[in-house]
């Protein structure tokens, strides 16, 4: 893998920092009139998500990392892994807990997320932004009831749970923004 | 910024106006002051041998210089004014371009405008004097003036004594004080004291107020006369407002065996450091020897001064345009 001079850095440059790959969010040049040059960068760790701050001395050099973002379609989950297919090499990987973590929940069969590779295995899986899942389990004692005050919780076929709309029944199949968790509306019966 | 919007210039016609009036206060200033307004050449056969500088090259070639004369762009006018001081010609003062290999960002674009001026008869505290009067000359509104020596500066701040403390403590210092990210940095004893300067101590300096960094450690003089022995400190100074750096100053070197130490001294550490050694200006070298008068300069960055006066915090809406631009 290439590395990167400071010179290099901007936002978005992926790179490895204590074994782990990363990606500069901002970079700050700071140099007094006389003397040492310093890159003060704030970087994501891709893997944990945390952001951190780290000083450079312009000019050094950092390693890259080999990280891409890819749309790939959600094939099924064995108990232990999630897989996925690149829809054009009909390539399959296998994602972890610690990578699917939250998106596990919005992750429905044939739909296509964003999955981050680095060295080619997954380390970060965005779900689509709207999903669109069937209802399995909420009240239905409140039909009728349009007062619509605060909704009521509604399990998904995923197992999500999110506030509905009282008129939303079992086997209705709702539209949810994974960015909130929030309803957007009923979804059409496909 | 669109590509479509590229040609326009990147400070506000408001702000050229402002800059405008600025130049036009900083000469009528020295032109009260009785100090002569000078020009001296942009491009050089010698370079600035600090390590911490790099300089543009670039080449003239045509009559009498058939080959190819390389020549450097200035990252100051210090030497040739040196050189004019040398050949009496009193106090005197340049408004000019300047140029520095590898300086962009916020506060940094690679050509910028340098108001440098020397003082004959002055030591470094007189010249901090005329500094802080020009200043609140060119401000909208009275700055106060303090004055802070570089090691109560680190002790106030960190605790430290940059003249005496180690590697190891100022290392420590930065680590205890929460500076993100530096575990892995290795840096010598200077550049240690540059981070914690920078990082922790610059952006508390000069708020609502003008403050001068005096006696900097010897071994960060420049071209500044290094005096006293415990500690030796050189009589060097910074002035900052709003955290920024502003100006810098020297009671000046006038010892041309010492100034040649030092050239080479900073070409050793070049060497080591990977980069180029640069040709040290012989000329600023016999001039020292026909005599520098006892002086003071300083130079002062006007996109800087700028910006503090105006509360802008990108150096490119100061400047007409800006590197995106040029």
């Amino acid at each position: 893998m290439a590395s990167y001079s400071t010179n290099e850095f901007k936002g978005g440059l992926k790179i490895m920092l204590d074994g782990d790959p990363c990606s500069i969010i901002e970079n700050e040049f700071v140099k007094p009139g006389k003397g040492q040059a310093f890159n003060r960068v704030k970087i994501r760790n891709l893997k944990t998500g945390r952001v951190l701050e780290k000083t450079f001395k312009s000019g050094e050099s950092v390693e890259g990392a080999d990280v891409h973002e890819t749309d790939m379609q959600y094939l099924y989950n064995d108990g232990e892994f999630w897989y996925f297919m690149d829809p054009e090499s009909f390539e399959q990987v296998s994602a972890d807990s610690a990578a699917v973590s939250e998106s596990s929940k919005w992750l429905k069969e044939q739909d296509l997320c964003m999955v981050t590779l680095w060295n080619g295995t997954p380390i970060i899986v965005e779900p689509p932004k709207f999903v669109v899942l069937s209802v399995s389990d909420t009240d239905p004692g409140l039909k009728g009831d349009t007062s619509g005050s605060g909704g009521k919780p509604a399990t998904l076929e995923t197992g999500a749970v999110v506030r509905v709309p009282l008129f939303v029944q079992i086997g209705e199949s709702i539209k949810v923004d994974t960015r909130t968790g929030e309803y957007v509306s009923r979804a059409k019966d496909e | 910024m669109s590509q479509l919007d590229q040609w326009r210039p990147s400070a506000s016609l408001g702000m050229m106006r402002r800059r405008a009036r600025l130049l036009r206060e900083i000469r009528e200033f020295f032109w009260r002051a009785g100090v002569l307004e000078v020009e001296t050449p942009v491009c050089s056969r010698f370079a600035a041998t600090d390590p911490a500088i790099d300089s543009f090259k670039t080449r003239y070639t045509g009559p009498q210089a058939a080959q190819g004369l390389p020549l450097y762009l200035q990252t100051s006018p210090e030497f040739p004014m040196k050189r004019l001081l040398c050949a009496d010609s009193g106090p005197i003062y340049q408004i000019c371009k300047v140029f520095r290999e590898g300086e962009l960002g916020d506060r940094h674009n690679p050509e910028f405008t340098l108001l440098e001026w020397y003082r004959p008869g002055f030591d470094h505290h007189k010249l901090m004097q005329e500094v802080a009067e020009l200043v609140n000359l060119l401000s909208d509104e009275v700055l106060p003036v303090e004055r802070l020596s570089y090691a109560e500066a680190f002790q106030q701040n960190l605790k430290v004594d940059p003249h005496n403390a180690t590697i190891e403590q100022l290392r420590a210092a930065a680590i205890d004080h929460g500076l993100p990210g530096i575990e892995d940095l290795v840096l010598d004893r200077d550049g240690w004291l540059n981070l914690l300067l920078s990082h922790l101590i610059e952006p508390g300096l000069g708020q609502q107020k003008m403050t001068f960094l005096y006696d900097y450690p010897a071994s960060q003089a420049a071209l500044a006369r290094v005096s006293g022995d415990s500690p030796a400190v050189a009589e060097r100074f910074e002035l900052y407002i709003s955290g920024v750096e502003i100006a810098n100053g020297f009671h000046e070197l006038d010892d041309s065996a010492e100034q040649q130490r030092r050239f080479e001294k900073d070409n050793n550490q070049r060497f080591e450091a990977g980069r180029p050694a640069v040709p040290m200006d012989e000329w600023l070298l016999q001039a020292l020897e026909q005599g520098l008068p006892a002086c003071a300069g300083v130079a002062l960055g006007v996109d800087r001064l700028m910006m503090v006066l105006t509360g802008s915090d990108n150096i490119r809406d100061v400047i007409s345009f800006d590197l995106d631009r040029a």
